[in-house]
């Protein structure tokens, strides 16, 4: 290994690839108008987003009203853009509390191994024998919804799939040599599992975070949708649509743009894990 | 050297690996009805309620007694097809599981019968375009139509196809005494949502596979052979191609029961999921267990099924001591 000079040199690699990468180009653009509208929301919306007036409800798109109004009369183009806000926040945090716990979880269970492996293993194993829509719906019927049981339902849920994932990678680096020197150094085990093998498993470990950022964002929306995610008064999209739906016969721009922005979120977080891991392939 | 026993061994190991699991997720199902709510009557009942009322319920449901012999007096019955009793209808529940559960099973089996094809199509064609823009875009669509949320492609399916076009029915509810075909007509634009997620990875296994097999040796020794280009396909690269894909789409028989929650409910469908849904609403936790501890056992006995289906189909271990 030329020391010194490879890291650098792959990194620069990487910053190539990232670049000539259109998919994570187009997907970090998308990513990045979504989050300026979550950062901004009511600032950079044309109109009042919780204001109702009630002598417009329901107004088809206009002028006036780009995307129409709600039942209320509300401006539908300014909520949709405030409506990134909750979902931008619940879905990373829900994410990076998964990637925190699964990481640990799965360098102790990797290089620790025996009895320990084993049987968080078989759990593991079983709580993937159900949907996660289903095990989030059953633990908030449980625990009660608010955006912080989100956020920790969906944490724990990804702890078992991430740790799953770091294990495997941990397995790998266990037999190296540099594992082997820092044990006949005499160091502990906690040291050489974060100090030795993390920086080793990261890089797998953000790759797998922003498959999990996309999958975080199904389910929060989906969640809300069914009543068991973020809560109203929110202008989250999901909510939107849950409110909106009965009437998708006569007045679709209630619904169809909302969908239009859940669809855009998930597929550009998508586009950006795509672009990533062809990077870290580099 | 594989011999049959060994695949015999192999398939009795797997058999008994997932009635552990089953056991496991029984326990961690019970768990969460029982133990997350704290107190199963003051969940039930509401905050508002009489602390003596509370008392009364939780005794009559037997939550007072210790968990371990909760837990067995509730394993051991459901295993004797008593799934308890709903609070929500005072009735058993173990019957409207079993109507859920066979509707879904339409439902899924259409989607089923839809994706399966169409993904394999895909994936194959993706793999004889391997590295190509067309390859590019149909993986790129295949991931991007699996991340995007069934009620989001629900939407957009009723806009287009119910209100817009008015060719088929916005929901799944048919009328009274419908016929097959009838019925079929309204499960249409349910299963298309499911369609469209499932879509990418029916057809990335596929490309894969396909790719794998293509540049395999026996494909090599096909071609040159001078078998056409059709008997090359049929015979030697599909055969080995979509064995991966039948253990995929077990897996998704699994994640599938998580779509159905949102689809069933969102299309008026009277479904194991949207059964789940209103049970989590109602916090009816008896329904609610056994609705979920049902769906891990049909995921349990596909995975078992697929492992069979995989032995019997694969060519290297089929002629092996026949």
């Amino acid at each position: 290994m030329s020391a010194g000079i490879a890291p650098v040199s792959l990194a620069r690699e990487r910053l190539n690839v990232a670049l000539r990468s259109s998919t994570l180009i187009a997907g970090l653009a998308i990513l990045t108008f979504w989050i300026v509208c979550a950062l901004l929301g009511a600032r950079i919306a044309p109109q009042d987003p919780y204001a109702d007036n009630l002598l417009a409800t329901l107004a088809p798109p206009s002028p006036a009203h780009w995307f129409g109004t709600d039942q209320l009369g509300r401006d539908i183009l300014s909520r949709v853009i405030v409506g990134a806000r909750d979902i931008l926040i619940v879905a990373p945090l829900a994410t990076l509390l998964g990637t925190v716990l699964g990481t640990c979880l799965g360098l102790c269970i990797g290089y620790l191994r025996g009895a320990l492996d084993d049987v968080v293993s078989r759990v593991i194993e079983a709580v993937q024998a159900l949907p996660l829509v289903i095990v989030a719906l059953m633990a908030l019927a449980a625990v009660g919804t608010s955006n912080t049981t989100v956020v920790l339902v969906i944490g724990f849920v990804f702890t078992p799939l991430i740790a799953r994932t770091v294990r495997a990678a941990v397995l790998v680096e266990s037999d190296l040599d540099y594992v082997a020197a820092a044990q006949l150094r005499g160091d502990g085990a906690l040291a050489i599992m974060f100090i030795e093998i993390l920086p080793n498993v990261l890089p797998i470990a953000v790759v797998e975070m922003t498959v999990r950022l996309g999958y975080a964002i199904f389910f929060v929306a989906s969640l809300s949708f069914i009543g068991f995610g973020i809560q109203p008064p929110s202008a989250d999209w999901g909510i939107a649509i849950a409110e909106n739906y009965s009437l998708i016969g006569s007045y679709w721009w209630t619904v169809l743009f909302d969908a239009g922005a859940t669809a855009s979120l998930v597929i550009g977080v998508n586009l950006v894990t795509d672009g990533m891991s062809s990077v870290f392939e580099t | 050297m594989i011999t049959q026993s060994a695949i015999l061994r192999f398939l009795t190991k797997r058999a008994l690996l997932s009635l552990a699991t089953l056991a496991i997720l029984s326990i961690v199902v019970f768990l969460g009805g029982q133990l997350l709510p704290g107190d199963v009557g003051r969940a039930v009942l509401g905050p508002l309620a009489d602390a003596r009322a509370v008392a009364v319920f939780n005794h009559q449901v037997g939550a007072d007694r210790p968990l371990v012999i909760q837990y067995w007096d509730w394993i051991s019955h459901f295993l004797a097809g008593d799934m308890g009793t709903s609070f929500t209808f005072r009735a058993p529940v173990a019957p409207f599981i079993g109507e859920a559960l066979v509707n879904s099973l339409k439902l899924a089996g259409l989607a089923f019968v839809l994706v399966v094809p169409l993904g394999i199509a895909g994936g194959v064609w993706a793999a004889m375009h391997v590295g190509r823009l067309g390859d590019r875009g149909l993986v790129l669509l295949g991931q991007s139509l699996g991340v995007v949320p069934e009620f989001i492609s629900s939407i957009v399916l009723i806009l287009i196809f119910g209100v817009w076009l008015r060719w088929l029915p916005m929901s799944a509810d048919w009328p009274e005494g419908a016929g097959p075909l009838t019925q079929l007509r309204y499960l249409i634009l349910p299963s298309l949502p499911l369609v469209l997620v499932f879509f990418g990875y029916v057809a990335r296994v596929a490309r894969v596979g396909t790719i794998e097999a293509l540049d395999a040796d026996y494909t090599r020794t096909a071609i040159l052979k001078g078998l056409s280009t059709g008997q090359v396909m049929r015979r030697h690269v599909l055969r080995n191609a979509l064995l991966p894909t039948i253990t995929v789409v077990a897996s998704l028989l699994g994640y599938l029961a998580g779509g159905l929650v949102v689809i069933e409910t969102l299309f008026h469908y009277r479904g194991i999921g949207a059964l789940i849904y209103a049970a989590a609403r109602a916090k009816d936790f008896p329904m609610l267990e056994a609705g979920v501890l049902t769906v891990g056992a049909v995921y349990a006995l596909a995975s078992v099924l697929a492992d069979l289906l995989s032995a019997a189909l694969n060519p290297r271990l089929r002629t092996i001591g026949a």
